[in-house]
């Protein structure tokens, strides 16, 4: 289990004040000054040397992903904005960064904009975290008040943050549709390139980034770069918040080691699977996007990007949903379906059509009301939804329903069958047909 | 996507209370000033905060005041669904559905809601409720879990959910947070994690010497 010393968010849950004196007692805003006095590059090298990637799903080395920016800051300035949308279904760990740990989020900010030359930062959560953005507002109220940020802030970096809130769309999570979201028009993605780090946010160099990439960079730099690269393994560094949601006795966020596994981080800290561990049916591992894996996978797989796309699921936003054997994985992934559906920003056709008929046709096989074949055909639609569209959505909608069937096709099989056994129609069985 | 339209009946006008006002003031001044339209979302919260819902008439008060066409407005209000388009209950209950909710009992929680309102989007005979089905809220470690009036209401069972429903009813102030009495997104029974007194003991903010600072010049 990681070490208490080595975990970063000292209040994960809420148990401390959420207040600037307490933050500053649990280390925050220590060494700041510090840190923006070595410079730029310093900082920019730091978090290459940490080995930290993005947090919100990508996986992205957040360091190079600073470089990316404008070397000079010409005519037009610069800006971070900081993703705080969270709505992949199974995360809900960047709430409590907001909520309990909120100045490690907008020292992060600091840092970060002075790093890429940005004067101005924009945190865009989702418009239901109503009492988080209240916290999150009276934290940077607090941080005005004591000057450290604002103009002529202790720091000696002009810098402004502001609080910017969605109105309820998954879709804004993504970030270019994030950036229309905050110019005021509706979410819809932009095509790339141009890429925000050359036109984001109205037109000018933008960065953007998940909360708990931001709110880990001080604290990885004030014990260094090598502390933080020293946990989990090499290409999967750190720490990293897990929200773990479904059938496990105690549901909980924890903050553990990167490339703990799966089972022990169910075990440790969630009080194992509902009726022990023989009763786990599957795992969706990282948030409702990526493919569930059986429980024969989640016996070894450690909770990290290569382990899990090397079973062609992915860590994604580290949000574990557990299954049971309780657990219709039919209805559980044609609900997952209906999400994209209603989340589909709809300007894509592959997208729009695509999500409302994987959708329906999941609902189907859910009762067992299909053909057989109807499987390969929707195996083939979602293959062609995926990769076919504006963003990553279209991908999100196709690769669950892959698990699924890649996994569990035998059950979709035996819900057809015996729905037709009830109706008195003769049973044909169709030869099985390799998932993939 | 969800096809949303402005309710078939329209009030005569809308106006922003000079409180409103002053709320929309304050979010207009986080943007540069040619920026205007960027508090759009913020600004057409304040009118639900403060009508209940979005009608036609604030479309245009919105679009006005922001310097922008009234379709963008339009656009804005039906894009996103946190925009109540209708009239809704004295008490909004939103009803996360979505898997992780659905695989701790939020069926049961929507079953509850359709007994003691209606279908999704009614409003209750005696006006004092109305629900609706929304998308995961962002707070799975303690689903089920259902917004009220804009505050999560977390871990709840049926009868959990009756209680709060029941207290509103009565006049009452209903608390937010989880109903069987977590502290917020640890295990129940309490952490087992961040239990080192000296992480709290103010040794942390002693002043630090930076590891790997560059040779000063
Ligand atoms: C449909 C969709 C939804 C997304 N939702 C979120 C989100 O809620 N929060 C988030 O940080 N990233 C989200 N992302 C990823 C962002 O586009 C972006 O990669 C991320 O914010 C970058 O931050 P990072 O490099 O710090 O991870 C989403 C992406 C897609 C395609
Ligand atoms: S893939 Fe879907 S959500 Fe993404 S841009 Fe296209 S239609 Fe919109
Ligand atoms: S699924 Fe209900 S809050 Fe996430």
């Amino acid at each position: 289990m990681l070490a208490d010393k080595d975990r970063i968010f000292l209040n994960l849950y809420g148990r401390q004040g959420a207040d600037l004196e307490s933050a500053k007692k649990r280390g925050a805003w220590n060494g700041t000054k510090d840190m923006l006095d070595a410079g730029r590059d310093w900082i920019i090298q730091q978090l290459k040397d940490s080995g930290l990637r993005g947090r919100g799903g990508a996986g992205f080395p957040t360091g190079l992903k600073w470089s990316f920016m404008p070397k000079e800051v010409k005519d037009r300035p610069h800006y971070l904005v900081v993703n705080a949308d969270e709505s992949e279904p199974g995360t809900c760990k960047d709430r409590d960064i907001m909520r309990h740990d909120p100045h490690l989020l907008i020292e992060g900010c600091l840092v970060a904009s002075f790093a890429m030359q940005a004067h101005a930062c924009y945190i865009y959560i989702r418009g239901e975290y109503v009492a988080e953005r209240e916290a999150l507002e009276r934290a940077i109220a607090e941080a005005y008040a004591a000057k450290l940020i604002g103009k002529n802030n202790v720091h000696g970096w002009d810098f402004d943050c502001y609080v910017h809130h969605g109105g309820g769309a998954y879709i804004c999570g993504e970030e270019t549709a994030l950036l229309e979201s905050l110019e005021g028009k509706k979410g819809q993605p932009r095509l790339k390139p141009p890429f925000p780090a050359n036109v984001g946010l109205y037109g000018c160099p933008t960065t953007v980034n998940n909360v708990e990439s931001i709110a880990v960079a001080p604290t990885i730099i004030r014990r260094g770069a090598k502390w933080f690269a020293g946990i989990g393994r090499a290409n999967n560094t750190g720490t990293k918040v897990f929200c773990i949601s479904g059938h496990v006795n105690k549901p909980c966020n924890v903050e553990e080691a990167m490339s703990i596994p799966l089972k022990q981080l169910i075990e440790e800290h969630c009080g194992g699977v509902r009726g022990g561990w023989g009763n786990l049916k599957a795992v969706i591992p990282g948030g409702s996007s990526v493919r569930m894996i059986p429980a024969h996978e989640a016996e070894t797989v450690l909770m990290d990007f290569d382990s899990l796309s090397a079973l062609k699921s992915g860590l994604g936003t580290a949000a574990v949903i557990v299954m049971d054997q309780s657990t219709d994985l039919i209805r559980a992934i044609a609900r997952i379906a209906y999400f994209y559906k209603h989340e589909s920003c709809g300007q894509c056709t592959p997208c729009r059509e695509g999500t409302g008929w994987m959708w329906r046709v999941l609902e189907r096989m859910a009762k067992g009301e299909a053909e057989h074949s109807e499987i390969d055909l929707l195996l083939d639609v979602a293959s062609q939804v995926e990769g076919h569209t504006i963003c990553a959505l279209g991908d999100a909608a196709a690769w669950p329903i892959q698990g699924l069937i890649r996994h569990f096709r035998g059950e979709i099989e035996q819900r057809i069958d015996r729905y037709r056994a009830a109706k008195g129609f003769h049973v044909v069985r169709t030869p099985a047909v390799a998932a993939e | 996507m969800s096809v949303r339209r402005l309710a078939a009946e329209q009030p005569e006008s809308f106006a922003f209370t000079p409180a409103t006002m002053e709320q929309v003031r304050w979010w207009m001044a986080k943007y540069p000033p040619e920026r205007k339209q960027s508090a759009a979302i913020p600004v057409m919260w304040l009118v639900q905060k403060q009508e209940g819902w979005v009608s036609e008439p604030a479309i245009r008060a919105i679009a006005e005041l922001l310097d922008m066409p009234v379709i963008r407005v339009l656009e804005v209000a039906t894009f996103y669904t946190m925009f109540q388009l209708a009239p809704v209950g004295k008490h909004h209950l939103q009803v996360c559905g979505t898997t992780p909710c659905m695989l701790r009992g939020a069926e049961e929680l929507k079953a509850v809601c359709k007994k003691r309102i209606g279908e999704k989007h009614a409003v209750s005979a005696d006006g004092m409720f109305s629900w609706e089905e929304v998308e995961c809220m962002g707070a799975c470690v303690n689903a089920p879990m259902v917004a009220i009036d804009d505050y999560y209401h977390e871990d709840l069972s049926p009868a959990a959910l009756e209680a709060l429903m029941d207290a509103l009813a009565r006049g009452e102030k209903i608390t937010s947070g989880s109903a069987i009495g977590r502290m917020t997104s640890a295990p129940d029974g309490g952490p087992t994690v961040l239990t080192d007194p000296s992480l709290y003991d103010g040794s942390l903010g002693q002043k630090i010497t930076l590891p790997n600072l560059p040779e000063k010049a």
